[in-house]
């Protein structure tokens, strides 16, 4: 038992507890961390398989950002926000079971073929380029450079749509801050307005403040309780 | 089994300690970091105290430098008071997030050259490995989680502000620090912290890539959370962001982790830039300056340079608005970062490329520069014609005559209004006849 198969048990545990913890989690949030957990063991696992670059990239690429953005959306929809039982996509079961099925069919001949068929191991690869990263960067940059183009082209594109997907057009020029504060000081009030029951006799929410001359200040109540032209009529007719 | 066994040359040091050293390095390395937040909370305290002319604590020990350990005491032993509405698993993991990972950064931080431990010869350095800047990248993007996390588990609105603020501020920073590193790794050729302070050994790299340096420093600023981007904690907005909810020990432990970050940083731009532990200019005319423990010393010399212009610009500066920060960070520090790679790169190229002959890249140069100049000449005319409307309101507003009591209120002129003398009256105690005669 030497230290790699040492890691090796600790972080495939963890990783697949991460993602069992992922599938049983209520809570979305509860969910992206779990991924989140299983990831970073990924990424240590890469580190004992001798691709620390890939197990950074893999950290700082998937954890950092894309499970970051996930929390992110998450957090914006809401803490509370419960899930919804009724599925919108019509036939979603049968296409993901479809799709699962054949994902794990193309990972198994993926893995049965590098371990069926001969290869010539990390140190040949490793060693035509003097290095892990120089190897990567050779592939990236010689041999998938056009898949590689591609998919930064993709990922562009997304990203300008999900912009054009939220933009708003302006109708009205943006105020600058110059023209925000030369707004604020010609109005009349200049300064905030009071707090409810500055001067008062009590400092109850619907109270209004007084003003130096001793008058209520309808400026200083929330809108709910201002006496509003209604409310003054109905005043008048009361106390008239 | 062996991760250093595809680098180049001087990675094949690491590696080989025998278990107790490495257990020695480990312990070194945590003390190392406690005792720098101990010493910077204090220095802190002193210099900030000194910048508002006061004197900082300085009752605790000589100087008062055991005033932070004792505050970490009392820290420590306050109540806990957990809220009603807290994610409790989620909110208890988050500040361990926060503390663990601001800790792991630095085994990758060379701290001298190789020296002599119980006669076993070794560099002063935990670790290192081909991509180790990266390593630490992908540390500072864990540590975000503690942030995050602590303000989604409070169940309370501020905090949730205050770690979604923090996470899109460290992500949008971290791109730009991560852009600031890109020249330093073509310069050095190799993204290992130990390599990078080799190739430094003639020349550091604050003198061939200032402004990769100069987003370096801005994006460590953002990154760390501190004046003036520390927006995530803005107490006069929210209240303390996300560690509102946080007593105890559990608040102590983020408090650790923002100074923990702030010495990783500092070390990380030194490392980078600043030639790590090799000796300044004038000591470096000494043979042995950099041999043996000395460059530890020079090290954190350089460290404490940060950690002081940290604590100048928390002095020094308000807090920056939310939006002009990621307007900032987008629109400045990158496109400027990304332009700067490009460039570097360029020159790197056209140099080890000797079929290029100088005049065609002279006339390149001057045709760039003529493209520049044009553009920023449009620029320029832009805002000269903001600059015209501008000055129109204001002379219109000029025109208009000034009211000295406009509302029944003595206020003051408008731009470019000139006041009048005073209508007051001149009060006397004499009746008004001697009045009258004096004016």
């Amino acid at each position: 038992m030497n230290g790699e198969s040492v890691v090796f048990w600790i972080t495939a545990i963890f990783a697949v507890v991460g993602a069992l913890g992922m599938i049983v989690s209520r809570k979305a949030v509860h969910s992206a961390l779990w991924v989140a957990f299983a990831m970073v063991n990924l990424a240590v696992l890469y580190f004992t398989l001798q691709a620390p670059f890939l197990a950074t990239t893999q950290i700082v690429v998937y954890t950092g950002a894309v499970m970051m953005l996930f929390l992110f959306v998450l957090m914006i929809v809401g803490v509370d926000s419960s899930d919804s039982l009724i599925e919108t996509l019509k036939g979603q079961r049968l296409l993901a079971t479809f799709f699962g099925l054949a994902f794990g069919g193309l990972l198994l001949s993926a893995i049965a073929s590098t371990v069926a068929l001969r290869n010539n191991g990390l140190d040949v690869a490793n060693g035509d380029y003097g290095g892990n990263i120089q190897g990567i960067a050779h592939l990236i940059f010689n041999r998938y450079l056009l898949a590689f183009e591609v998919t930064s082209a993709l990922l562009i594109t997304a990203a300008l749509g999900a912009m054009v997907l939220a933009h708003r057009e302006r109708w009205t020029p943006r105020k600058t801050q110059i023209e925000l504060s030369r707004e604020r000081t010609h109005t009349s009030q200049v300064t905030p307005l009071p707090n409810p029951g500055v001067l008062a006799r009590h400092n109850a929410v619907d109270t209004p403040a007084l003003l130096p001359d001793g008058s209520p200040s309808q400026a200083s109540l929330p809108q709910q309780f201002r006496e509003t032209a209604q409310n003054d009529d109905a005043s008048k007719e009361v106390t008239s | 089994m062996n991760i250093y066994a595809d680098a180049q040359g001087d990675l094949a040091i690491f590696g080989n300690d025998p278990i107790g050293v490495i257990l020695l390095k480990v312990v070194g390395i945590f003390a190392i970091m406690v005792l720098m937040t101990l010493l910077t909370i204090w220095a802190e305290r002193r210099v900030v105290g000194r910048m508002q002319m006061r004197i900082g604590p300085n009752r605790v020990g000589p100087f008062g430098l055991l005033q932070s350990l004792m505050d970490g005491i009392k820290l420590a032993l306050k109540e806990e008071i957990i809220p009603k509405g807290v994610h409790i698993a989620v909110y208890c993991i988050a500040p361990v997030i926060s503390a663990t990972t601001a800790f792991l950064t630095f085994a990758v931080i060379p701290l001298g050259p190789e020296v002599s431990i119980f006669g076993h010869v070794t560099p002063l350095q935990l670790t290192d490995f081909p991509v180790s800047v990266l390593y630490v990248l992908a540390i500072a993007s864990i540590g975000i989680y503690g942030i995050v996390l602590a303000g989604w588990a409070s169940g309370s609105t501020y905090p949730l502000l205050g770690g979604l603020r923090s996470s899109a501020q460290m992500i949008s920073y971290e791109i730009a620090m991560g852009l600031s590193f890109v020249a330093v790794f073509m310069y050095a050729q190799s993204m290992s912290t130990s390599q990078i302070v080799a190739g430094q050994e003639h020349l550091w790299y604050i003198v061939l890539l200032l402004p990769s340096f100069v987003i370096y420093t801005i994006a460590m600023v953002g990154e760390t959370n501190r004046a003036p981007f520390d927006l995530p904690e803005a107490e006069g907005e929210l209240v303390g962001g996300f560690h509102t909810e946080y007593s105890s020990l559990k608040f102590a432990l983020f408090f650790l982790a923002e100074y923990v970050n702030m010495v990783t940083v500092s070390a990380m731009a030194t490392t980078l830039f600043l030639g790590g532990w090799r000796a300044p200019y004038p000591i470096s005319m000494w043979a042995s300056a950099n041999t043996g423990w000395w460059p530890m010393l020079w090290f954190f010399a350089k460290v404490f340079v940060f950690l002081f212009v940290f604590i100048w610009l928390r002095g020094t500066l308000p807090r920056m608005r939310y939006d002009q920060f990621m307007k900032f960070g987008w629109k400045v520090l990158i496109p400027v970062s990304l332009v700067w790679i490009m460039i570097v790169g360029a020159a790197r190229q056209l140099k080890s490329d000797e079929s290029v002959p100088t005049r065609t890249l002279l006339i390149v140069a001057a045709i760039l520069l003529v493209i520049g100049v044009g553009i920023s000449y449009i620029f320029e005319l832009r805002a000269q014609k903001r600059a015209d409307i501008e000055q129109a309101r204001e002379e219109l507003e000029a025109s208009t005559e000034f009211d000295p009591f406009a509302g029944g209120f003595p206020v003051p002129p408008m731009p470019g209004q000139t006041p009048q003398a005073s209508r007051r009256i001149p009060v006397t105690l004499a009746s008004s006849p001697v009045t009258g005669e004096e004016q």
